[in-house]
């Protein structure tokens, strides 16, 4: 503390300046008045459900990179604060995480909070919202469909044995922890399921990459008892079996999994031909219990 | 003019829309409203659709702490309603990475009542010590209830739960070295914890209220009736008439510039509170993230540290040895801001302008980094264009957390404070970052925010399960209930102003970054009160040019703004009122804490000062009066719940 107080009152004066250019710094970005402006064309989606009768449009909008932070979104965000407000698009985290700014940008699907903006100023940046889903709005798509699959492949621990909750932990060896690295860190932007044709012609009954990737992260979690009554409901010619390895799931999976391989370890542990995944029951008291 | 009958075609074509989806095979229902849902008559707001509902308990928000809440409630047989603006992954929950703590012992000797002391010295003693007994007394079970509905902790070789070392956590209640408490999922335990609650509360049967924007509370003689909300989908105003109601809505990082939060964490609950007359809890307490991305605040979680990275200066000088020489890096939060904002103020920062600090990991195994921190090496890439096992990160403090918020007491009450007497208000409690229990005082160790989640959210489904039974009579909303929040919205969209939302928040968040930051000072705070109260005033002027009722998030940002406005108030206010330090509130006039006695002496034959005279009390904000912030003060509840499991930590000096 005495420390503290001695260093702050030697460099009192010179600390304000110090401070606000600390401050400054760590701003989003710093226009730089003596370059040019760096003009790119963004041509968005727009359709508004409250003009009755409106069709669907582009709308163009120029932004100055020099004034704009490097991503997608900082893009649409400037957009939306200083030219027009009535753009309408999810998002929140905006780093990647939560999976709410998923949107088709130039043809792919991604995340605007991780897709940077080409440099190229001849190019136009087309953005759309997620291929064949119903457009609530501008970028918003309807999801709720997405979701309602989700819940339908009951995304937790199931066991036979009813112990009592909070008391003991589940032994998981870290080769079986292991098993479950490339599946558990799905987001659930749906950019893999809205890029699959499969999808876009059966989203009603086939359940679509991201579905089937959290699917088969139940059946092979060491600690779920299910994995044959999972495997069981599929047993039908639309919820898996419309996958033809098509591939655009993990092409486009903004954090790098790999649906497509998820889904063929399914159909490998329908066939029977491979061996159930292992399973351990056992539980371990933690030390201080 | 937009009227009802437009709203309803639109609700019944989007109602075709579930019902198709219903006909093809799902056994789930898509549209899971309550069914006894009806459209009351509009009051005088004729262009407004008003639906009414009726549960036994509603909560707000679907972070960590709504989610546990809410399955809570559902087990306990509630009829229960979880109101949300954003689907519930998306909650900024999903967005930690460090860890939870628990005295779990699977990796050295940790008991929780050494946890309790260090959250009581993290907490600079402005922790409420029954609460903070409560929960870390209560982590063990919590943690292990997670890993039993199916978290993916991290493992080691006998099985059991991987825990790292983090800030502020020590054994032997300061003495006995690093304590490894933080129960994690390599980087990524936030997203775990959040999806396995998700998925853990599809298993119940609660109604969910997805993009329903909450507007305000419903307050009746004192006591919470239920909330209005907007629903972004269609437009309409819903009602929700509840016997109990919780909030748990988060935290307010976006009333700053640079912040490691979400653009959606406004402080929707606090605001709410304040409007209710509720006066929220030491709100002066910011939390600056010691490791948030040089220029785009993007966190970098303390488990980097907890691995064994270090942070150095131009100098190449891992500085923290003489800041913290016991914990070094892992120091509390607070401490560490302060060194890392004193190097850069005294010259040694790093980078072309000197003007923040590298995170060095580069020196540790690039198995490990790929083990245990995954998920930061992927960001630091994307934004800082960094390669963790070769160069170090620029990082510098970020806003991150709120200490402060909506008082309760450890049972999640919420309370308010009269004639010296805390008060419980009926019908309403509170938990998560929107709460203000205290557990965390003027300062959080990290890895205690997922903790206290899901230990206040279970606790406030206990609560409510004791003094109520479900199916008890709700009482129906009187006609004109709710009627402030239309009218808010009605005179938002007919503004006829000339201020653009984003220019008014932009003001704001200049104004307290540059006033209200790691270190602060009277004439600077008062600066800032004044030029926050002149940007308060400018409100009437804000303009909409979005016209419409469906998704209109022209609308939602600038209630969000309204929002921000009050909880950034609060903040500022409350920071020039508190003339000490204390935690994370360092001020360069009063650099030492102001507590009832002088504890760097013994304090045989001191006198105890009264509690007007020193500050380690807890701040109350209100704002009956528009624009004006009214203090006031409540003393820290000293006494743990069983003095028999764990004695209170008395006030020392706080060293690392």
């Amino acid at each position: 503390m005495a420390l503290i107080s001695r260093a702050s009152s030697l460099f009192q004066s010179n600390l304000r300046v110090l401070e606000t250019a600390v401050r400054l710094a760590g701003t989003q970005a710093v226009p730089q008045e003596n370059k040019q402006p760096r003009l790119k064309k963004f041509a968005i989606y727009r359709w508004d459900p409250e003009q009755p009768g409106q069709k669907p449009y582009l709308k163009e909008y120029e932004v100055d990179l020099n004034d704009c932070g490097m991503m997608v979104l900082d893009a649409l965000v400037k957009i939306k604060n200083e030219q027009d407000s009535t753009l309408a698009f999810r998002r929140s985290c905006r780093e990647g995480i939560c999976g709410s700014c998923s949107m088709n940008i130039n043809g792919t699907n991604t995340l605007a909070c991780l897709c940077k903006i080409d440099d190229n100023l001849s190019k136009k940046t087309k953005i759309y919202p997620l291929p064949h889903m119903f457009v609530v709005k501008d970028l918003i798509p309807d999801l709720s469909n997405f979701y309602a699959q989700y819940k339908s492949i009951e995304p937790y621990l199931k066991r036979k044995d009813t112990i009592k909750a909070g008391e003991q932990q589940f032994f998981q060896s870290e080769a079986d922890r292991a098993k479950l690295d490339g599946l558990y860190e799905c987001i659930l932007c749906a950019c893999c399921s809205t890029s699959c044709p499969s999808y876009w012609w059966n989203s009603d009954k086939y359940l679509g990459p991201a579905v089937l990737l959290q699917s088969y992260r139940w059946i092979i979690d060491s600690r779920d008892e299910f994995a044959k009554e999972r495997l069981d409901k599929f047993r039908d010619e639309f919820s898996v079996y419309r996958c033809h390895t098509i591939m655009n799931c993990t092409t486009v999976c903004p954090k790098g999994l790999n649906p497509g391989q998820a889904i063929a370890e399914i159909k490998k542990l329908m066939s029977g031909l491979w061996k159930e995944p292992s399973k351990n029951s056992s539980t371990v008291p933690a030390k201080s219990a | 003019m937009f009227q009802v009958k437009h709203i309803r075609s639109l609700i019944n074509s989007i109602n075709r829309l579930y019902v198709r989806q219903r006909v093809c095979g799902f056994k789930v229902d898509v549209d899971k409203r309550n069914q006894t849902a009806k459209h009351s008559a509009p009051s005088n707001k004729a262009n407004y659709s008003i639906v009414d509902h009726s549960y036994d308990a509603v909560v707000v928000g679907a972070g960590g702490a709504g989610l546990r809440a809410a399955y809570g409630l559902s087990n306990a047989g509630f009829k229960t309603a979880v109101i949300t603006k954003l689907f519930p992954t998306r909650s900024h929950t999903v967005a930690a990475q460090g860890g939870i703590n628990a005295a779990l012992a699977n990796m050295d000797d940790d008991k929780w009542q050494y946890h309790f002391y260090d959250t009581v010295k993290g907490s600079d003693w402005l922790g409420d010590q029954n609460a903070i007994h409560y929960m870390t007394e209560e982590a063990p079970k919590a943690v292990l209830e997670l890993e039993n509905i199916g978290m993916p902790f991290s493992r080691i070789s006998d099985g059991r739960i991987y825990q790292r070392s983090f800030g502020g956590a020590s054994l032997g209640y300061g003495k006995g070295g690093q304590a490894k408490r933080c129960a994690a999922v390599a980087d990524r335990t936030g997203h775990s914890l959040l999806h396995t609650l998700y998925g853990e509360s599809l298993k119940y049967d609660t109604d969910f209220f997805i993009e329903y924007f909450a507007l305000d509370l419903i307050m009746k003689n004192g006591k919470c009736v239920g909330v209005t909300a907007l629903c972004l989908e269609d437009g309409t105003i819903h009602r929700f008439a509840a016997n109990n109601t919780v909030i748990a809505t988060g935290g307010y990082g976006r009333t700053y510039f640079s912040c490691t939060s979400a653009h959606t964490c406004t402080g929707d609950g606090t605001a709410m509170a304040t409007r209710a007359g509720i006066a929220n809890e030491d709100m002066e307490f910011v939390q600056f993230h010691p490791t948030g991305i040089y220029g785009v605040g993007c966190l970098v979680t303390e488990g980097g540290r907890g691995e064994g990275g270090f942070l150095v200066n131009s100098k190449g000088e891992r500085f923290m040895e003489r800041y913290a020489p016991v914990a070094k890096d892992l120091a509390s939060r607070d401490v560490v801001s302060r060194s890392m904002t004193i190097e850069i103020n005294e010259g040694r920062g790093v980078g072309p302008k000197k003007d923040h600090i590298y995170l060095q990991l580069n020196h540790l195994p690039s198995e490990l980094i790929k083990e245990k921190l995954p998920g930061i090496s992927e960001t630091v890439h994307i934004f800082a264009g960094v390669d963790v096992t070769k160069q170090p990160i620029p990082v510098l403090p970020t806003v991150h957390y709120n200490m402060g918020g909506i008082p309760t007491n450890w049972k999640g009450e919420v309370i308010v404070h009269q004639n010296g007497q805390d008060k419980v208000v009926e019908g309403l409690h509170a938990c998560g970052e929107a709460a203000c229990a205290s557990v965390h005082g003027a300062n959080r160790l990290g890895a205690n925010s997922l903790l206290d989640i899901v230990i206040f959210g279970r606790a406030c489904a206990l609560n409510i399960a004791n003094i109520s039974k479900p199916g008890q009579a709700v009482e129906p909303l009187s006609a004109d209930a709710g009627e402030v929040s239309v009218s808010n919205i009605d005179k938002l969209r007919n503004s006829k102003g000339t201020l653009k939302t984003s220019e008014l928040r932009s003001k704001m968040q200049h104004i307290m970054q540059n006033h209200a930051a790691v270190f602060r000072d009277g004439p600077t705070l008062q600066e800032g009160c004044e030029k926050l109260s002149e940007a308060f005033k400018l409100q009437d002027q804000l303009k909409i040019d979005d016209k419409g009722l469906i998704w209109n998030t022209d609308l939602i940002e600038t209630l969000e703004l309204q929002n921000l406005m009050l909880n950034s108030m609060q903040t500022i206010f409350s920071a020039e009122a508190r003339k000490e330090s204390r935690g994370a509130h360092a001020r360069d006039d009063f650099p030492i804490r102001l507590d009832e006695y002088d504890y760097s002496k013994p304090i045989e034959g001191q006198q105890a000062k009264p509690i007007e005279q020193h500050f380690r009390k807890h701040t109350l904000t209100e704002m009956n009066d528009i624009g004006k912030v009214h203090i006031k003060y409540r003393p820290v509840i000293d006494h743990t719940l069983d003095v028999q499991k764990v004695k209170t930590v008395e006030p020392e000096l706080r060293k690392y």
